[in-house]
């Protein structure tokens, strides 16, 4: 138990790298997912397709089997990433694809009529997607949205199994060292609950904050 | 770097990328039947019970959501038994943990479906005589079962892709299967070539046939 | 009676649109002058709203011409006698000029009344803050909504709410304002102030096209009435020549259904 105590710094540094990369993957994915999902909605037909299929590819397979692929295969072809920058390439890759989801389903929610109103005054593109299309959309975009930051947060755990030393792997080690793993499992339980539970609670704070938004 | 395909060595091998498949939706299944059994009673002691009882399920609830299912997978397999004093196998333990897992999901969707049977056929149960538990098993869990349909589809098909976890404690299932091809022979591309759409089309397949199964039961 | 502008505001030519096999347009010619109210109306599918739709190009026309002011809506000139489709840079800028009230309102729900209105002005028309608000204030107060500058649309009734959509139309100093069944949606009861306030428009001038089923509307306030059916412009005159024909029978077979609508 004493070790346990004294690895709490060891746990710390995992904890680091499990919240940088989580940071790193949300960010990416986020402006690869809403610029994306605003082009699947809004493109031309040669726009739509080849979104369609990367976002319905990559939510069809395990987190996973992606995170191997990129891991083995980038160096084969000739990319030579670190492993830190393999994984979040994967997982961004993965998280983009959910995000493009998100996305197209908070603009299609909002009825056609306000993006027919928003023309009839003269609003040109941007100026709708600004000002009247994504005012709505961020409302119906921020709940789902945390689920996404959460399920990230939850999925760099896997990171862990090709080498990185976050906070799941840095759990690893350290029973490996001192024996004692039911302890240390439920510490990390309980450190990747409070983010998460953060999280979610903001998702909920967000939800009510606009909730004057009645349709 | 050149590179040249040959995918050989898995088509020899390729039956423990067939036969893990199988595993995998083995797992999966069971894990959701077992997931209900847990979700269901769940569902039903908070929509009747008191506050403490609503708080422990909430609890359990946010708890396992929350917390990635590696770290579900490790606490259940590596330590419980250094608790308990007991051993079990990989697969027992996984089998645990993803229903335990599935548990969390299945309680909400079958809360959010039992909320959602129109009050209406209560109230019609209750105008005919049904008794409390009558109405339960005749009037509202029917009708919850075909509200929550899609869910239950969905949420199978992901239980069904999060059995790739199961390989890292060896559980010879579907990835478990491609890692062993590709430490075996380095063929890295050409083994998740196979088994990415593996996953892709047998998850397509069960959604349309989750999908079949639905139109005979949905609700209007 | 002022004799109409020679040149007329909106200048409609043999337009035709088809939806698959549908031909939901098939030739119409319009022509509408200045400070006419002119009223079209017809059965459903007669293709009425889509001919309103076209004109601000919310919806595309396949053959004929459509001119606001002088300028082809739909199309720009590619060169060579080809007709290319419009940007949207150019489509926003031919809006601008084009005001339309619709029949569900589409308000913008996260923005107040004045807000709502101050919009265009702002962005479109590029108004400092200030003049937008005071110009939209006034057109609020002017169609009877002094005191609910601030109020969200969500917490406006649908009279209320269809007059700010009117506000939001006129505020932009429109060639030509489109109402497309703005009152279709609302309680009966409410009908009547949002009617009153269009009246009031057309009295100071404004020039408009409206698509209704109000009979009795139309009949007080259109300078030519138009009845459309199949896709085509059937008859059109003033109130008193159209309502009273007795030689044209799906304009009688329509207003009798109309007529017993409303008993």
């Amino acid at each position: 138990m004493l070790y346990a105590i004294q690895s709490l710094p060891f746990l710390w540094d995992g904890l680091l790298i499990t919240l940088q990369v989580s940071a790193l993957v949300v960010l990416l994915s986020l402006i690869a997912g809403v610029i994306l999902g605003i082009g699947i909605v809004y493109g031309p037909p040669w726009l739509y397709w080849p979104i369609r299929i990367y976002s319905d590819f990559l939510r069809g397979i395990p987190l996973l089997v992606l995170i191997f692929f990129i891991y083995y295969a980038l160096p084969l072809i000739g990319v030579n990433f670190t492993n830190f920058m393999s994984v979040v390439v994967a997982l961004s890759a993965f998280e983009a694809a959910h995000i493009i989801e998100v996305v197209r389903g908070a603009i299609q929610s909002i009825h056609r009529g306000q993006n027919e109103a928003a023309k009839a005054i003269g609003l040109r593109f941007t100026q709708r997607l600004l000002h009247v299309i994504a005012p709505q959309a961020i409302r119906r975009f921020l709940p789902p949205w945390i689920n996404a930051v959460v399920d990230t947060v939850k999925g760099s755990a896997l990171v862990s199994l090709v080498g990185i030393v976050d906070l799941t792997l840095a759990i690893q080690q350290v029973i490996g060292r001192t024996y004692v793993p039911m302890p240390l499992y439920i510490l990390g339980a309980i450190m990747y609950f409070v983010i998460n539970y953060i999280l979610s609670s903001a998702s909920r704070a967000l939800e009510a904050r606009f909730a004057y938004i009645r349709e | 770097m050149t590179y040249h395909l040959n995918y050989d060595y898995v088509w020899r091998h390729f039956s423990r990328l067939s036969w893990g498949l199988v595993l995998s939706l083995e797992l999966a299944f069971v894990s959701i039947l077992i997931g209900m059994a847990i979700g269901l009673s769940l569902a039903l002691a908070y929509t009747s019970g008191g506050g403490f009882v609503r708080r422990a399920v909430a609890g359990y609830v946010e708890f396992i959501r929350n917390v990635p299912l590696l770290l579900l997978v490790y606490l259940i397999f590596y330590g419980v038994p250094s608790v308990g004093g007991f051993a079990y196998d990989a697969t027992e333990s996984f089998v645990i943990t993803l229903s335990v897992y599935a548990g969390a999901t299945m309680v909400e969707v079958f809360r959010a479906g039992l909320a959602a049977v129109p009050r209406g056929l209560i109230d019609a149960g209750k105008a005919i005589g049904l008794t409390g538990w009558q109405r339960l098993i005749c009037v509202r869990l029917p009708t919850m079962f075909r509200i929550v349909l899609p869910s239950l589809s969905n949420a199978f098909v992901s239980l069904f892709k999060d059995t790739s976890l199961a390989s890292v404690i060896a559980v010879p299932e579907l990835t478990y299967g491609a890692q062993w091809i590709n430490t075996n022979s380095f063929r890295v591309i050409e083994v998740w070539s196979v088994v990415a759409p593996m996953y892709l089309v047998t998850g397509y397949a069960l959604l349309f046939l989750l999908q079949r199964l639905e139109r005979r039961f949905t609700v209007h | 009676m002022s004799e109409p502008a020679s040149v007329p505001v909106v200048r409609i030519r043999g337009v035709k649109k088809a939806f698959g096999n549908n031909r939901v347009l098939d030739g119409v010619d319009l022509d509408v002058h200045k400070g006419e109210v002119v009223v079209v109306i017809g059965p459903s599918g007669s293709g009425k709203t889509t001919l309103l739709r076209c004109i601000n190009l919310l919806e595309t026309y396949d053959e004929g011409s459509i001119q606001v002011d002088g300028v082809e809506v739909g199309f720009r000139d590619g060169g060579e006698g080809v007709r290319k489709h419009r940007h949207d840079r150019d489509l926003a800028r031919i809006r601008a000029d084009i005001g339309m009230v619709f029949q569900l309102f589409n308000l913008f729900p996260h923005l107040t009344a004045r807000e709502n209105v101050m919009l265009g002005l702002r962005k479109v028309r590029g108004r400092t803050p200030a003049d937008a608000k005071q110009i939209a204030e006034q057109w609020l107060a002017r169609v009877g909504l002094g005191d609910k500058f601030d109020s969200l649309p969500s917490q406006l009734s649908g009279g209320q709410q269809q007059r700010v959509g009117i506000a939001r139309a006129v505020a932009m100093g429109p060639k030509v304002l489109l109402l497309d069944e703005i009152t279709s949606a609302l309680d009966p009861e409410l009908v009547g102030e949002v009617l009153s306030v269009v009246q009031e428009l057309a009295r100071d001038g404004m020039t408009m096209i409206v698509v209704t089923h109000e009979m009795t509307f139309a009949r007080d306030v259109a300078t030519r009435i138009v009845f459309m059916d199949g896709g085509r412009i059937q008859i059109q005159g003033t109130p008193r020549e159209v309502l009273s024909a007795t030689g044209h029978d799906r304009l009688k077979a329509f207003l009798a259904r109309i007529e017993m609508k409303h008993h």
